[in-house]
This record gives C-alpha cells, sequence and structure tokens, in this order.
C-alpha cells in the first residue's frame, strides 16, 4: 500500500501566489527566445519596432516587477493532485483561491473579474477557473495562466462536420485567425482543441496553450504537422506584429486531440496574445 | 519608417487633417481614459440630455485600465484594451467632443465614417507592452466613476507617448493597407 504524503493548504496558497506574481512580470524564455527569433526575420519595419518593443518590455518589466501587461488576466490554474497526496489544513480548492487572491494583492495586478451581468467587480481577482485532475503519484503539480481578456475574445469553439477532416480544420484555423486581425495582439499563440466534446474540446486548447512556446505535439506525427502547416498559413496572411503587417502573425500552434462521437468533430480555437504567461511549480 | 510627429493635446481639426494612416506619434499633454462601463454610462447620459462627469470637448480618451500602482509610483502598468466594444458609444461620444481615440484593433465602419465626419483621429497604442509605457505616464488621478475600479475615468499626463494613426480623417486605415488581401 502507498503511503499517504500530507500537503498543508499554506504551501498551496504560497505556491500559487508566487507562480502568479512571477508569470505576471517574467517572460518565459520560451516566449522572449520566440519573439528574438521572430524579430530577425521580420521584414517590416513597423513589424520589426513592435516585436523590438515587446522585448524591451519583456526587461523593464523584470527589472522594476512591473506586470508585463496591464490585463493581469482571469487567472487559469491547472492543478495535478497525486492520489497518495492529503490535503490537511483546510479546503483545497479555497486554497487555490486564496493564492490567488494574495498574487493579484501583493503583486499590484490588476482586477480584472466581474459580475457578468451587472459587470460589478469582485475585487480581488476571484474565482479563478480551477481544472484539477486526479493522477497517480504523492505530488501535487500547479500550472499558473493569466489569461487575458482580449485574446480570449477572439476565440471559440465549433461543431464542425466529421467530413472535414485535417484540411477542414486547418482552414477553421488559418480563418479565425484572419478574422480576428489585429485585435488579439499579434504575434499570437494559437491553442487547438480536437475531438473529446464540447467541454474537453476547449480544456484542451486552453491545455495546450500551456506548452513551452514552439514545442510540437510529440504524440501524434499528424498533429505535429497540422501545426507547422497551420502555421506555415498564418505567417502568410500578412498580418504581422499588432497587425501592422509582416510576417510574425504567430509564433506557434498547438494542437492536442482525443477521440470524439462518430457524430461530431469539436474544434476549439484558444488564442493567446504574445504575452504567453504560463508557469508551473511541483508541490 | 514613416513620418514621426510631435504632439501635444488637446487635438484640434486641423491637427487630425495633417495625420496619415500609418504616422507614427509622440503624445504628450492631458488625456482620459474609458472603457467599456465608462462609455456606456458617458452615452446614456448623452442621450438624455443630462451633465457629464467629465468635459468631452478636444478631448482624447484612450481605451484603458491600469495596474494599481505600487507604492511610490505614478501608475502601474497601462496600455490599451481592444477598441471595438467602444465601436457602439464612438460615434455619440466624437458627435459630444470626443477628438482622439486611443486602443488597439478594428473599427467598424460607422466609427471610421465618424472619424472622417467629425474629423477626428484613432490611433493605435502598443497591446502588451504596458510596463514599458508606464514610464510615459508622469501624472494620473480618477475623475469619474471611481466605484468602477480599474475601469474608473482617469486623466493622465503623458509624454512623448508612443502612437500610430491607425484611422485617420481622410478615411484611410493602417491595417487594411498592411494586409492586402484583407481580413475575410
Amino acid at each position: 500500500m502507498n503511503i499517504i504524503r500530507e500537503i498543508p493548504c499554506d504551501r498551496i496558497i504560497d505556491t500559487v501566489r508566487d507562480l502568479f506574481i512571477r508569470v505576471s512580470t517574467d517572460l518565459g524564455d520560451d516566449v522572449l527566445s520566440a519573439v528574438q527569433r521572430a524579430a530577425q526575420s521580420e521584414d517590416t519595419e513597423l513589424g520589426r519596432y513592435a516585436l523590438e518593443k515587446i522585448i524591451e518590455n519583456a526587461k523593464v518589466a523584470k527589472n522594476e516587477s512591473l506586470p508585463l501587461c496591464q490585463d493581469t488576466g482571469l487567472a487559469v490554474v491547472f492543478v495535478e493532485v497525486g492520489q497518495d497526496v492529503h490535503v490537511t489544513g483546510g479546503n483545497f480548492s479555497e486554497a487555490v483561491q486564496e493564492g490567488v487572491r494574495r498574487a493579484y494583492r501583493d503583486g499590484f495586478l490588476r482586477k480584472s473579474i466581474c459580475d457578468p451581468i451587472s459587470r460589478a467587480n469582485t475585487g480581488d481577482n476571484t474565482p479563478a477557473v480551477i481544472h484539477t485532475e486526479i493522477v497517480p503519484g504523492d505530488t501535487i503539480r500547479i500550472i499558473a495562466m493569466p489569461k487575458g481578456g482580449g485574446s480570449e475574445n477572439m476565440s471559440s469553439s465549433v461543431m464542425l462536420l466529421p467530413s472535414a477532416g485535417l484540411e477542414g480544420i486547418k482552414k477553421h484555423i488559418v480563418d479565425m485567425v484572419r478574422k480576428a486581425g489585429p485585435n488579439p495582439c499579434p504575434p499570437i499563440l494559437v491553442g487547438v482543441g480536437i475531438g473529446g466534446s464540447i467541454e474537453k474540446s476547449a480544456l484542451l486548447a486552453k491545455k495546450a496553450l500551456s506548452r513551452r512556446v514552439g514545442e510540437p505535439n510529440s504524440s501524434d506525427t499528424r498533429l505535429s504537422e497540422l501545426e507547422r502547416e497551420a502555421l506555415t498559413e498564418i505567417n502568410s496572411l500578412g498580418i504581422g506584429p499588432q497587425g501592422y503587417g509582416g510576417r510574425t502573425t504567430a509564433l506557434g500552434v498547438h494542437v492536442e486531440m482525443m477521440p470524439c462521437h462518430i457524430a461530431s468533430l469539436p474544434v476549439t480555437v484558444n488564442i493567446q496574445c504574445h504575452v504567453a504567461r504560463h508557469g508551473e511549480a511541483v508541490i | 519608417m514613416k513620418n514621426l510627429q510631435r504632439i501635444r493635446t488637446p487635438i484640434t481639426a486641423k491637427v487630425c487633417e495633417g495625420l496619415s494612416a500609418g504616422d507614427r506619434v509622440l503624445l504628450s499633454g492631458s488625456i482620459i481614459t474609458g472603457r467599456d462601463t465608462a462609455h456606456k454610462r458617458l452615452s446614456r447620459l448623452i442621450a438624455e440630455g443630462k451633465t457629464l462627469p467629465v468635459r468631452l470637448d478636444g478631448e482624447t480618451i484612450f481605451y484603458a485600465a491600469p495596474t494599481p500602482p505600487r507604492p511610490g509610483r505614478v501608475i502601474g502598468s497601462i496600455g490599451p484594451t481592444t477598441s471595438y466594444r467602444m465601436d457602439e458609444y464612438a460615434p455619440t461620444l466624437m458627435e459630444a467632443g470626443i477628438r482622439g481615440m486611443i486602443g488597439k484593433g478594428k473599427r467598424s465602419p460607422a466609427v471610421r465614417d465618424a472619424i472622417v465626419r467629425y474629423k477626428a483621429v484613432y490611433f493605435g497604442a502598443m497591446g502588451g507592452v504596458a510596463a514599458l509605457m508606464s514610464a510615459c505616464v508622469k501624472k494620473a488621478e480618477v475623475i469619474a466613476y471611481g466605484d468602477l475600479g480599474p475601469e474608473a475615468i482617469m486623466q493622465l499626463e503623458i509624454e512623448d507617448f508612443p502612437l500610430i494613426v491607425i484611422d485617420d480623417a481622410s478615411g484611410r486605415d493602417l491595417y487594411e493597407e498592411a494586409v492586402p488581401n484583407g481580413y475575410l
């Protein structure tokens, strides 16, 4: 029989707090090097200017502990809880919420969460959206992903016809990016979830955005090819950094997939701006 | 790189006529912030013929809600939100005196028509470089709708705030010209 490991709520609170503060001010090296590579190959002057400003912004944000973007996002948290873990000293979900609450207070992050109808701000950026999965093991893995509203607004879930196939999926992805144009702050990262049910495809798309930028799908060569081909087509659209024109419209396309119903082909395209913040910790 | 112009607010009709889509601008002076809910409230007051809590005549409005400042700082990080959500209200606000708009992303045909009609201008500020832009803000004060928290209307004193003309008073649009095949 496995030995149960105890993890106190306080550690969860501190870990979540520290993660959100860090990713809000410190752009990951995966994103930064993708932007740096793009700046080398961008051929429009305004496009290069925009990419250079993104690099400069990352330096200032880190040095001065300032949020990279004023939209410090909806707090999305992916948690993998080992089945041999016993959470002590409180309520697990509330601990995650408390960690988010403290991060947005102590890190001077913007509180962007409101009642959908009255639009009254909740005041502390909670509730966070928490996706919990029970996995083997005795650790808790936490991925923090503050998600900006502008790029989220350019995302959608659709039910394609099964006959659409890979070509139809690719066309849909590229069309979504074309229609979004300058709105989601390109260069963007495109998360795609294929299959499952409508809500599962959305979850796969969101999870795909937590992958390191440009890292191909390693489970299925059909998907890594789709990622590569969709990226090439997207970067031929000409939208460019900030929509000012150029070849850098996306830094990456990340696709995740699972089987679905014989009648259906759910596809979610979740767009992420260039401030692609994500970070993880294991307790 | 296209023309670089230094402009001071208030922006006049004459200044707008001298601006072309794609021009880079360094804007200085006083501007106000306002986004979704502030636009809705201002438009309602205008429709009802009531007094507004801020003067719009000749004003430039920045679609922005900054992060809270750390102690000792004027403002936190600040940058544009996506403008199309303000499209419904922008012509009304231009009619009421707004001359300049700062945001990011495409505008509706109705907004672009109003920009021509009222000799106004729509500037793009870069999205996602808000730590950098914070240094251009020298003073910040909430002047209306404090209950909206980050979405309150603020008055900002800015210096050399980097912008690009997206929609000019002659009807030209930078995004359309930058992407020859269009978006649809």
